[in-house]
């Protein structure tokens, strides 16, 4: 494997709460390629937006990053000052937020948004910034029209594909997005998830995206993380963990949702919630709805192992040995 | 079908849109024709824009339609839903958030539509159905569900209320707006179940409004497909899903994103359009200009809805000639 462009190691991020610290990701590692497209999903709550933030270094009170390291081109980001932080934003790293009708500047055209963005990163004169602002609507298929239109003016689509069109401004090495596709269509959804697969493999940016809606990533993302209560519980190729979901949370996921194609069947989805993050039970976090769970599961916290690849936080696939 | 409970003949709404001098006309929904059969679940699919929360607001009464008549249970309505018809035909909506009274105990809100619909009922026989209907819909313990407030409860569990308290007045027939799309996948299935089980159980019928065919598939008897204000395709669930007829309705159905089909199942679409805002439509199919089939005569004229068999319908001048 090449040199991961980004390293997390035992990411920990706490909210203070008037009951004590929420742990509201525990203890996250991970690795990612240069040009990899890593899908994180997971229920609301489950830490995965946090997890984007943190990364990002973006967390604020009463959010903060009390352990670990990101690791991006070898710099630890945690370490860094906010100057030296600005310097890397947009330029190595940007952000796509959710929702796009909130993110974008209601009283600024689209031009003037873009050229904000590169003045605060760049030394371009007028002209360069007029070209390249037309030149990233392009690579999004807006009409370069859309310069001068202001946010309102622009479906949701649109609006979302101009935010995508705004991180790639500075050719980033990598964009964090987080649920980019949540406020739009299904029909819109496609188009905008295939135009980001399309320019990540004409331009080699990784992505990191977030969603809670996993069918939307299945046919995109290179690997995908199952996140549960602040930890990942499954890890694997996107395909081997539709296909064969280890982690019983995983699978339950993978049935919480009908299909166009195939028989009808009752589902059932998954039966109760999430334990508390400020006293989190001491054995598996998924025990409580677990129709698995064994007296170990309960007792006993279990590991991520990896094996060939495939990375599972289960003891019913990886039985504890005994110490 | 003459027994229907809901019979809705050439609905149209459309709004003002524009300035004093470029106000031009909005057909939001646009000479809708459909019925909705006791203890039936008709699902209306569409983008947005495509006037499904328009047919389901008219229809609440939140604004009167521009034209058409609307039959419930036999009765042609006027222009103002009575009380009692929006008792009969409550709704419920997309927004679990804004659609509650943060302030006030989940139970009041129950006890309020009680009172005003069900008037023969006395204060502990108002306790009781409340309790009855939370239990319902999967809220338990009921007696205590009642006592919270609604910022102690998910937005699952806030929704289920919100079929509590739609059922609070023994509708015939529930309008769903969209009341999964703001939830969780993982908690969406359950609402679904909780919807199936009130036409199953109570023999309620639902007008189910949703942008997601996979769901619309889980629930839904008929699926009646909208593009921009009109109906393009209707039939039986298995129908539309087995054999989409109108080039929208497939455009859907490659679209839907759905982990279970093949990789390299989203090849052959690619689909930048959007529906268009339907101001001051001239004639002509209003999908002609994203269709892939469109010929001259789609520019031309409105394709009607031609039936195809007993029960499917679809609007579309290149399926009535192949």
């Amino acid at each position: 494997m090449t040199t991961p462009i980004l390293e997390v190691r035992d990411l920990k991020v706490e909210y203070s709460t008037a009951a004590g610290p929420a742990e509201a990701v525990s203890g996250v590692s991970f690795d990612l390629a240069p040009g990899e497209f890593l899908a994180i999903v997971g229920e609301s709550g489950c830490g995965k937006s946090t997890l984007l933030f943190s990364i990002a270094q973006l967390l604020t009170y009463p959010a903060e990053t009390v352990g670990g390291s990101v690791k991006f081109d070898g710099v630890d980001l945690t370490t860094l000052s906010a100057e030296e932080l600005r310097q890397r934003r947009w330029r190595d790293i940007s952000v796509v937020m959710q929702s796009a009708m909130n993110a974008l500047n209601p009283t600024l055209s689209i031009a003037a948004q873009l050229a904000d963005a590169c003045r605060a990163h760049t030394d371009w004169d007028d002209d360069k910034i007029a070209h390249r602002s037309a030149e990233v609507l392009n690579m999004v298929s807006i009409d370069v029209t859309h310069l001068k239109s202001f946010p309102f003016q622009l479906s949701g689509g649109m609006r979302q594909r101009a935010m995508i069109a705004m991180a790639l401004l500075l050719e980033p090495k990598l964009i964090i997005m987080d649920e980019p596709t949540s406020a739009l269509d299904v029909v819109a959804q496609r188009s905008l998830m295939r135009q980001v697969e399309n320019l990540r493999r004409e331009l080699g940016f990784a992505v990191l995206f977030v969603t809670h809606d996993m069918s939307v990533v299945s046919h995109f993302s290179d690997r995908l993380a199952v996140m549960y209560a602040g930890e990942i519980v499954e890890l694997g190729p996107t395909r081997e963990v539709f296909d064969r979901p280890r982690h019983p949370y995983s699978s339950g996921l993978m049935d919480a949702f009908p299909s166009i194609v195939g028989e009808m069947k009752e589902l059932t989805g998954i039966a109760g919630n999430p334990p508390s993050l400020v006293n989190p039970p001491s054995g598996c976090l998924f025990a409580p709805r677990c129709q698995f769970a064994t007296d170990e599961c309960r007792q006993f916290r279990p590991e991520l192992i990896t094996v060939d690849g495939l990375a599972v936080r289960c003891h019913l696939v990886n039985p504890r040995v005994a110490k | 079908m003459t027994d229907a409970v809901l019979k809705v003949d050439k609905l149209s709404r459309f709004f003002r849109v524009g300035g004093f001098r470029s106000a031009g006309t909005l057909h939001a929904t646009d000479e809708v024709s459909f019925e909705v059969a006791p203890g039936e679940i008709v699902a209306l699919v569409g983008e947005s824009g495509s006037g499904k929360s328009t047919i389901a607001r008219v229809l609440a009464g939140l604004y009167p339609p521009t034209s058409g008549t609307i039959t419930f249970e036999g009765e042609v309505q006027g222009k103002r839903t009575s009380r009692k018809v929006r008792g009969r035909m409550p709704m419920v909506f997309q927004d679990p958030f804004g659609s509650i009274n943060p302030v006030l105990r989940v139970g009041h809100s129950l006890h309020r539509s009680l009172k005003l619909h069900r008037p023969e009922l006395d204060q502990a026989g108002r306790d009781a159905e409340a309790v009855a209907l939370v239990e319902r819909v999967g809220l338990l313990p009921g007696a205590e569900v009642l006592r919270r407030y609604p910022h102690e409860l998910s937005g699952g569990q806030r929704q289920r209320l919100g079929f509590a308290q739609a059922l609070a007045s023994r509708p015939s027939l529930i309008l769903a707006d969209e009341p999964v799309s703001m939830l969780d996948v993982s908690i969406r299935i359950g609402l679904l179940n909780v919807m199936k089980g009130l036409r199953d159980q109570e023999h309620v019928s639902l007008l189910y409004i949703t942008h997601d065919l996979a769901s619309a598939r889980y629930v839904a008897d008929r699926m009646i497909v909208l593009y921009a204000g009109r109906i393009v395709e209707e039939g039986t669930t298995e129908e539309v899903i087995a054999h989409p007829e109108h080039p929208y309705t497939r455009l859907l159905m490659a679209t839907a994103p759905d982990p279970r089909l093949p990789l390299s199942h989203d090849t052959d679409v690619e689909d930048l359009g959007e529906p268009p805002k339907v101001i001051n439509p001239g004639p002509g199919c209003r999908f002609a200009p994203r269709c892939p089939l469109a010929m001259d005569q789609c520019r031309i004229s409105t394709p009607a809805l031609v039936s195809l068999s007993a029960t499917k319908r679809v609007a579309c001048y290149a399926v009535e000639q192949s």
